[in-house]
C-alpha cells in the first residue's frame, strides 16, 4: 500500500498538475492510454475504499463521454464524413478526437480528483504557507473561513424550514433558492465581520512576523510523489512522440 | 470589574478598543484611550477579547490548533506555544484531546476555548463582551468559574460587559455603568452601585437581582381543547434518534415549556411539532379542530395550510427574514392567505404598534436590532393568527425589557385561547409563563 | 486596571492607510464569501449538466452561458472589498472549496479558478479600482467569461471546430455579464441594504444614499 493520505498536500497538489502539464499540450489517444494505464496502476494502490472512489469519481466518468460527445457531434473534421446536420458533423477525425477526448479527461481528471480526496483543509494551509510561502493572513484567513462551512450548512437548513414556516414555500422554487442564498451570504458575512474581531483580538494580521505551531513535513515522499508525477507526464509524451501520434493541441 | 449600561450605550464598542480592534477609519473616535501608557493597537495580544458568539470565535478546526492562534500571531516558538496550549486548556478546565474538532464542542465549552486562546497569549487585560449570554444555565457557570479561576491564577485585569448582573456581581470588585449618550453614570463597589442605580439600570433593560422585570397576570381562561398530539414521538435530524419516545398532549388556552441541556434535542422537538420536520418514530397529530380540512398530518400540510394552524419562531430571527421593510416582512404571511388588502393593512398596522415596530416601518429588517429582530420574527408569525405558537429560545440573549414584553404578550395570546410551546433554558421565563413543562433528558 | 483617560480631548493618531491595503476584516470576509460562493459552486457542479443540457442541444456552446454561476465569486468579492487581488483571491477561494469537496475537475478547479480571477481582475485594475458601477461589475463579468472559454476550450475542448469555439466564447461572455456581473451587482447593493457591509467602502456609499 502507498500510505498517499499523510503525504504533504502541495506535493499532491503539484504531482497532480505536473501530470495535466504534460497532457494538456497533447490531444492524442496514446499519450492519454498510456497516462491513465499508469495512473490506475498506481492508484490500485492507494488503498481507498472501492465504494468511495466510485462516489468521488463518478462524475469525472459522467463528464469524459459527454465532452467526448460533443468534439464528436462538433469536432475539426477530416476525412470521411459519415454524418451531417446543421453544425454536426461527425467525420473520420471527429471519431478519432472524440476517443482522444475521452481518454484524456480521464487521464487527467482521476488522479486530479484521486489526490484531492484525502487532503485536510489545515495541512493544506500549512503547506500554501510554510512551502509555498504564499503570503500567510490571507491563508490562514481563507483556512478560518472554511471552518465555518458547518455553519453555513447549518444555517441553509434553518433557512429552508424557515420558509416553510412563513407560508411562501409552496411555490417558486427557483426563487426562493435563490433567496435562500441570498440570505447565506448576509448571514455569512456578518459571522465573517464577527470572526476578524475574534481574530484580529488574537493579534492577527499586527506586524509581529507569525510562528507556525504545526510543522508542515516536506521529505522523501513529497520528492518521489512530484517524481511520480512528473514520470507518468514524461512517459505518456515519449510513447505518443515515438509512435507518431504526438498532436500538439494549438494548430 | 463589570461594565453596565442600556444597549447601544457603546459597552461593546468600548471593549473593542480596548482590545485595539476598532479600526482607524470608522466612526468617529473622541478623547483618547490608553492601555498601560500606549494606543490600544500597539498592545494588540497583551488585551485578550472573548465575545458573545461561541460560533464566531472558534477560528481553527482542532482544539489546540485554536489554542496556539494567538501565539502563532504574537511569533511565539514551536515548543513554547504547545506547553502554553496545555497550560491554558487546563486553566480553563477543558480538558479534550487536542485534536479534538472544536464544532463538536459545547457553547460553554467553545467560550472557555475562546478564553484559553486570550489566555496563552498572556494578556495583562482581558474583556469578555457578554460571554454567557447565549448559554444555558450550565455553560454560564461553566464560564463564569473559568474566569474566576483564570483571574485568581494570572492576576489579569478582567473587564465584563453582561446584561444578567446576578452571574457576576458576586465575584466582581468594581461596576462601571455607561451612559447612553456617552460618559460614566456610576463607578463603584457592587452593592453601592446596585443600591444607588439599580433601579434605574432595571427600567433600561439591565438584569437586577433586586428590581426583576415585571410579570403578567393571567387572566381565568375558557375551557380546553386538543390541538395536537404525539405517541411514542421520538425526533431527529436525520433517522438517528435523539431521546426517549415521548407522549404529548398541546392543548388551546395553554402554555407548554421544553427545557433540558443543550443538545437533549429541544429545538428538534420544536421543530418538528411545527409541522417542519418529519419525526424519527411516531407522528404529531393535528385534532379535528386544529385540521380544519388539511388532513391530519400538520408536516404534510402545504406551507400555507400551516400559517393559520401552526406558527413557527425561529432562534435567529434572521433565517426567518424574507424581505427588505420591516412593514412588506409582516406582510408576507397576510398575503400568502390571500386576504384582502384592507385586511392586510389593518392586520400590519395593528401588528406594528403593539409591537412598538410602527417608527421602523421602513427599515431594512437585517438593520434592526437584536430585540426589534426577535419583536419583528414575533410578529410575522401573529400575522396569520395561528392557533398554535412554536418559538425556540425566544428570551435567548434579549435585555430584561423586551424580555417582559415578550412575556406579556405570549400570556395574552394563551389567555385568549392560543396554545404556546416554547423552548426554553431560561428558568424565569419558564417559571412566568408555562402551564405544564416537560423536561428532556 | 490598567487603563487611563486622560481629561484632554485629543483624537486617536489616524493610519492614512492605503486604499489599496487590505484590512483584518477585508481579507476575512473575502474568505467567507469565497467559502459561501464555494458551496454555491458544488450545488452548480451537480446541477449545471442536466440544467444545461437544453441549451447545449439548442445550439452547440450555449451551455458556456451557464459558466456564469462559477465566475460570480471573483466579481462579487472584488465589488464587496474593493482592494486589487480580491477578484482573483475569492475566484481562488471557492475554487478551493469546490475542489476539496469534490468535482470532477480535481485539482484543476484551482486552474480554473484562478484564471477566471485574473479575468475579472484585469478589468477593474483597467478601471485603476475605481469603477465599481453596474457597468464596472458587467465588464468583470465579461472578462471573467472570456477567461474561462479560453480555459475551457484548452483544456477540455481543443479538438473542437471553429463555430463550437465561437459560440462558446459568445455564451460564456454573455453568462459573465448577466450572471457573474450584474447578478453579483445587484447582489452587493442588496447586502449593503441590510447594514452587514458597514465596514467597507460598498456598505457606506448605500447609507450615504438613503
Amino acid at each position: 500500500m502507498i500510505p498517499i493520505a499523510s503525504v504533504n498536500p502541495v506535493a499532491k497538489l503539484g504531482a497532480g498538475l505536473l501530470v495535466s502539464l504534460f497532457l494538456l499540450a497533447t490531444i492524442d489517444w496514446v499519450s492519454a492510454t498510456t497516462a491513465l494505464v499508469l495512473e490506475l496502476a498506481i492508484i490500485a494502490f492507494f488503498g481507498i475504499e472501492p465504494k468511495r472512489f466510485w462516489l468521488r469519481t463518478l462524475p469525472v466518468w459522467v463528464a469524459a463521454p459527454l465532452t467526448a460527445l460533443t468534439i464528436l457531434l462538433y469536432g475539426r473534421y477530416d476525412g470521411t464524413v459519415y454524418f451531417e446536420f446543421l453544425l454536426i458533423r461527425i467525420s473520420d477525425g471527429s471519431i478519432e478526437l472524440a476517443l482522444a477526448t475521452f481518454l484524456r479527461v480521464l487521464a487527467i481528471g482521476l488522479p486530479a480528483v484521486v489526490l484531492f480526496i484525502s487532503i485536510d483543509p489545515t495541512d493544506f494551509a500549512d503547506g500554501l504557507a510554510q512551502r509555498l510561502r504564499l503570503p500567510d493572513r490571507f491563508v490562514v484567513g481563507a483556512l478560518a473561513a472554511v471552518r465555518m462551512v458547518g455553519l453555513f450548512l447549518e444555517d441553509w437548513r434553518s433557512l429552508e424550514l424557515a420558509r416553510r414556516a412563513r407560508g411562501v414555500a409552496d411555490r417558486g422554487r427557483l426563487r426562493r433558492i435563490a433567496g435562500q442564498g441570498f440570505a447565506l451570504l448576509v448571514l455569512s458575512i456578518r459571522r465573517g465581520s464577527k470572526l476578524s474581531i475574534a481574530m484580529e483580538a488574537r493579534g492577527f494580521g499586527g506586524d509581529t512576523t507569525r510562528t507556525w505551531a504545526r510543522e508542515s513535513p516536506w521529505g522523501r515522499a513529497e520528492w518521489l510523489t512530484l517524481l511520480v508525477g512528473l514520470l507518468i507526464g514524461i512517459t505518456a509524451t515519449v510513447v505518443a512522440v515515438l509512435t507518431g501520434s504526438w498532436n500538439l493541441i494549438v494548430g | 470589574m463589570l461594565l453596565l449600561g442600556e444597549s447601544g450605550a457603546g459597552k461593546s464598542t468600548f471593549l473593542h478598543a480596548l482590545a485595539g480592534v476598532v479600526g482607524d477609519d470608522e466612526g468617529e473616535t473622541e478623547g483618547s484611550l490608553l492601555v498601560a501608557g500606549e494606543h490600544p493597537a500597539a498592545h494588540r495580544g497583551r488585551t485578550g477579547l472573548v465575545i458573545q458568539d461561541p460560533d464566531s470565535q472558534v477560528i481553527l478546526e482542532r482544539v489546540g490548533d485554536d489554542v496556539a492562534f494567538g501565539c502563532e500571531n504574537l511569533g511565539v516558538p514551536r515548543d513554547e506555544i504547545w506547553i502554553r496550549v496545555r497550560d491554558s486548556l487546563a486553566s480553563v478546565g477543558l480538558e479534550v484531546a487536542l485534536d479534538r474538532n472544536t464544532s463538536a464542542l459545547s457553547g460553554g465549552q467553545k467560550q472557555r476555548l475562546a478564553l484559553a486562546g486570550v489566555l496563552a497569549m498572556r494578556p495583562g487585560l482581558i474583556v469578555l463582551d457578554e460571554p454567557t449570554a447565549n448559554l444555558d444555565p450550565a455553560g454560564v457557570t461553566e464560564v463564569r468559574d473559568a474566569v474566576i479561576r483564570v483571574a485568581e491564577a494570572t492576576g489579569a485585569t478582567i473587564v465584563v460587559v453582561e446584561h444578567r448582573v446576578s452571574v457576576w456581581s458576586d465575584v466582581v470588585d468594581r461596576i462601571v455603568v455607561l451612559a447612553a449618550g456617552g460618559g460614566v453614570i456610576a463607578d463603584g463597589a457592587p452593592a453601592d452601585v446596585l443600591a444607588r442605580q439599580g433601579k434605574e439600570l432595571a427600567a433600561r433593560g439591565v438584569w437586577i437581582p433586586q428590581f426583576p422585570p415585571p410579570r403578567p397576570v393571567r387572566a381565568v381562561r375558557g375551557p380546553q381543547h386538543a390541538l395536537l398530539s404525539a405517541q411514542q414521538l421520538t425526533v431527529g435530524r436525520g433517522k438517528e434518534a435523539l431521546g426517549a419516545p415521548l407522549d404529548l398532549q398541546i392543548m388551546s388556552s395553554h402554555a407548554l415549556a421544553i427545557t433540558g441541556p443543550n443538545g437533549a434535542g429541544k429545538s428538534t422537538l420544536a421543530l418538528t411539532l411545527g409541522g417542519l420536520l418529519s419525526s424519527v418514530s411516531g407522528a404529531v397529530v393535528a385534532s379535528p379542530a386544529l385540521a380544519n380540512g388539511a388532513g391530519e398530518h400538520p408536516i404534510r400540510w402545504k406551507s400555507r395550510e400551516l400559517l393559520t394552524r401552526i406558527g413557527t419562531v425561529f432562534q435567529d430571527p434572521e433565517h426567518q427574514l424574507l424581505t427588505s421593510t420591516v412593514r412588506a416582512e409582516l406582510e408576507v404571511g397576510p398575503r400568502a392567505l390571500k386576504l384582502p388588502e384592507s385586511e392586510v393593512d389593518a392586520r400590519v398596522d395593528e401588528l406594528l404598534t403593539r409591537l412598538r415596530l410602527d417608527r421602523l416601518a421602513d427599515a431594512n429588517p437585517f438593520t434592526l436590532s437584536g430585540g426589534e429582530k426577535r419583536r419583528l420574527s414575533v410578529a410575522t408569525a401573529l400575522a396569520t393568527r395561528p392557533q398554535v405558537l412554536v418559538l425556540d429560545e425566544p428570551t435567548f440573549g434579549q435585555d430584561s425589557r423586551t424580555w417582559s414584553e415578550l412575556l406579556a404578550l405570549l400570556a395574552r395570546l394563551v389567555d385568549d385561547g392560543s396554545s404556546v410551546i416554547a423552548v426554553s433554558h431560561d428558568l424565569d421565563f419558564v417559571d412566568a409563563l408555562a402551564d405544564s413543562t416537560v423536561v428532556l433528558e | 486596571m490598567t487603563t487611563t483617560a486622560p481629561s484632554s480631548s485629543t483624537s486617536t493618531p489616524t493610519k492614512p492607510g492605503s486604499r489599496f491595503q487590505w484590512r483584518v476584516i477585508d481579507i476575512v470576509v473575502a474568505s467567507v464569501i469565497g467559502v459561501a460562493s464555494g458551496l454555491i459552486f458544488v450545488v452548480w457542479n451537480v446541477a449545471s449538466t442536466p440544467a444545461l443540457a437544453p441549451f447545449a442541444a439548442l445550439l452547440p456552446g450555449l451551455q458556456a452561458v451557464g459558466g456564469g454561476f462559477w465566475l460570480f465569486a471573483g466579481v462579487l468579492t472584488a465589488l464587496v472589498i474593493r482592494k486589487p487581488g480580491a477578484a482573483i483571491y475569492g475566484e481562488m477561494v471557492a475554487a478551493s472549496v469546490s475542489a476539496l469537496i469534490g468535482n470532477q475537475w480535481g485539482v484543476l478547479t484551482l486552474v480554473s479558478g484562478f484564471t477566471q480571477g485574473i479575468g475579472a481582475e484585469i478589468v477593474f485594475a483597467a478601471f485603476l479600482y475605481a469603477n465599481w458601477r453596474v457597468s464596472g461589475a458587467i465588464l468583470a463579468g465579461a472578462g471573467a467569461g472570456l477567461a474561462m472559454a479560453i480555459t475551457d476550450l484548452l483544456l477540455w475542448y481543443p479538438g473542437s471546430a471553429l463555430p463550437f469555439i465561437i459560440i462558446y466564447t459568445i455564451a460564456a461572455i454573455v453568462g459573465g455579464m448577466l450572471i457573474a456581473g450584474l447578478l453579483s451587482w445587484l447582489a452587493t447593493r442588496g447586502i449593503a441594504a441590510t447594514g452587514a457591509l458597514n465596514r467597507f467602502g460598498a456598505g457606506r456609499e448605500i447609507a450615504k444614499r438613503v
